[in-house]
């Protein structure tokens, strides 16, 4: 009887497991079918490294190089912003905040955590763009702005996962340190926190991913030009919004160079991934 | 010469009263043994010696601990805790290298010149009987070692800052015996530079290596002496119990 039971439950949790795992095929076998061939079509190279983005003129082009560029100005910009202040936060609450402090400021990040992105788009659209338009000039629809506002919306993530990083290292790292009479700085820099490295490298890897990734609120700021930036303050597309912007309306071989973009992508992303965990292999000294 | 004395020293976790009048003499260049049953209070009298009892919120002292004469409570806490170094019950190597762990305390102290570093590095590992076992592999994580070598480590990185006096709170509690062999016959040798405290669950252990005993009893100090007298000639029925086993 138990045995039984036993069985069953492992075939539930089985095919539980199962749903995810057939999700991700899914998905990769649908990148993949379609943008695969249209990639062909246009030629991998002309795909990848073409300036030139006129899906709608005769003959058109579909050079992706402009969108490519652009996410990654505007994700690098994120993390310029936003590792900083997130890690330096995530310090802040671990091992300096006062308790009261703490209650506060906690739920305020972990509420910025909930904001749909459509909010923090509307934020850039009425604070950002405008700020950046009157004290750097330029329409205020930049690189800039998107930057700066990805780089608000990973700190959550960011702050999260550093902070349960720092506290998570032993206790008595910290007390081996002050007592060899290190000042709690020195005991925190240079002892706790890069303990913590390989949890703050994770902490990032998810913010590059979110920021990458992020759509809606960068289509509202960034001024979505499909060329190739020469300055901060220009717009700029990335493959996000590509294809958002165009989905609707795109049939045929326009269809598929945006199911393509997915395909880039879906690589790049991987690419972090791997990047990361050989990164994390290297920094992490035992345990 | 007394290198520490603890007058009046009452200490409460809270409302709870962990230690209670203890009045305490620490002799220069010898090896004291605190003794006594678990919860007694001998890890926070050893703390109360460098301060570590500030991190415990809600902790309280009252009474005096002198240093060369002078109260702990006046000196800054860091200076102190560099005249008076310690090595923890657990092995807490830092998960960094050999090299790294042992560097750090100078490194701490304001020491930057890499040969410099190195000879303190070789000297500490040699003054804790490991430096032929790692001397290969300096730069390889300290996470790595076994238990015992993790502790010679945790000395070495005690003794690189060359402190004054040594804590330490059953060092070898983690450890085989082989280890354990190794630390004490180290310990023994220290004494020679080093003020040394030490508690330890272990009589025999007391017997092999201290030359002052003191037995901890409900945050009291029951009795202390030169450990050859306090274990032949125990003054107090309690002691006599406790040493003989009928008790704790
Ligand atoms: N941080 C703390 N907060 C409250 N009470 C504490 C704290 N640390 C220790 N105590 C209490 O103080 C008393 C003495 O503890 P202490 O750790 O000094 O004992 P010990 O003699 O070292 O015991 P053991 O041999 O088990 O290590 C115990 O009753 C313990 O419960
Ligand atoms: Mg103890």
């Amino acid at each position: 009887m138990t045995m039984q039971v036993e069985k069953l439950m492992h075939a539930v949790f089985f095919i539980a497991a199962l749903v995810s795992i057939i999700a991700v095929a899914l998905i990769c076998i649908f990148l993949f079918a379609n943008g695969i061939p249209a990639m062909r079509e246009i030629g991998f190279l002309d795909f990848l490294l073409g300036q030139r983005w006129a899906p709608m003129n005769s003959p058109p082009s579909f050079g992706i190089f402009p969108m490519i560029v652009g996410s990654i100005y505007v994700t690098a910009g994120a993390i310029i912003i936003g590792v900083p202040v997130g890690v330096l936060t995530a310090i802040f609450l671990a091992k300096y905040c006062p308790a009261k402090l703490y209650r506060v400021v906690k739920p305020a990040i972990q509420l910025l955590a909930g904001i749909p992105s459509v909010v923090y788009g509307f934020f850039g659209l009425m604070v950002i763009v405008p700020f950046i338009r009157t004290y750097l000039g330029g329409s205020g629809y930049s690189i800039l702005s998107a930057s700066i506002l990805l780089g608000i919306m990973i700190l959550p993530t960011i702050i999260g996962v550093s902070e349960s990083a720092i506290r998570a290292v032993p206790r008595e790292y910290y007390e081996g340190a002050v007592a060899l009479g290190a000042t709690h700085e020195r005991a925190v820099f240079a002892t706790v926190v890069p303990a913590a490295t390989s949890g703050i490298l994770a902490s990032i890897i998810l913010g590059v991913g979110r920021a990458i990734g992020e759509t809606m609120a960068v289509v509202m700021v960034a001024g979505n030009q499909a060329r190739v930036p020469s300055s901060i303050l220009q717009g700029v597309r990335t493959m996000t919004t590509n294809v958002v912007l165009e989905m609707g309306y795109a049939y045929g071989l326009h269809r598929g160079s945006l199911i393509a973009t997915g395909v880039i992508l879906f690589v790049f992303i991987l690419m972090i991934n791997l990047l990361f965990s050989v990164l994390k292999r290297r920094t992490n000294y035992g345990s | 010469m007394d290198k520490m004395m603890v007058k009046n020293l009452d200490l409460y976790y809270g409302d709870f009263q962990a230690l209670d009048d203890v009045n305490l003499a620490i002799p220069e260049n010898q090896i004291t043994a605190f003794i006594g049953p678990s919860g007694c209070g001998k890890s926070t009298m050893i703390k109360t010696l460098n301060r570590m009892n500030d991190l415990i919120e809600g902790c309280k002292i009252e009474g005096e601990v002198l240093l060369d004469g002078k109260s702990i409570q006046e000196l800054d806490v860091n200076t102190l805790r560099k005249r008076v170094g310690m090595v923890f019950q657990k092995p807490n190597p830092f998960p960094m290298s050999v090299y790294d762990n042992i560097a750090y305390g100078p490194r701490t102290h304001g020491v930057r010149s890499k040969a410099k570093l190195d000879d303190i590095v070789e000297k500490s590992l040699m003054d804790a009987a490991i430096w032929d076992e790692l001397k290969d592999r300096l730069k390889k994580s300290a996470l790595g070692l076994s238990g015992g070598q993790q502790q010679r480590i945790c000395i070495a990185r005690a003794l690189a800052i060359q402190p004054e006096v040594l804590l330490m709170d059953e060092p070898t509690s983690a450890l085989d015996p082989i280890s354990t062999a190794k630390i004490e016959e180290l310990v023994s040798t220290l004494k020679k530079e080093y003020t040394i405290v030490i508690v330890t669950h272990n009589m025999q252990q007391a017997v092999r290596i201290s030359d002052q005993t003191a037995f901890f009893l409900h945050g009291q100090i029951v009795e202390h002496g030169t450990t050859a007298q306090f274990f032949s000639i125990p003054q107090d029925k309690r002691t006599e119990d406790y040493i003989t086993g009928r008790f704790g």
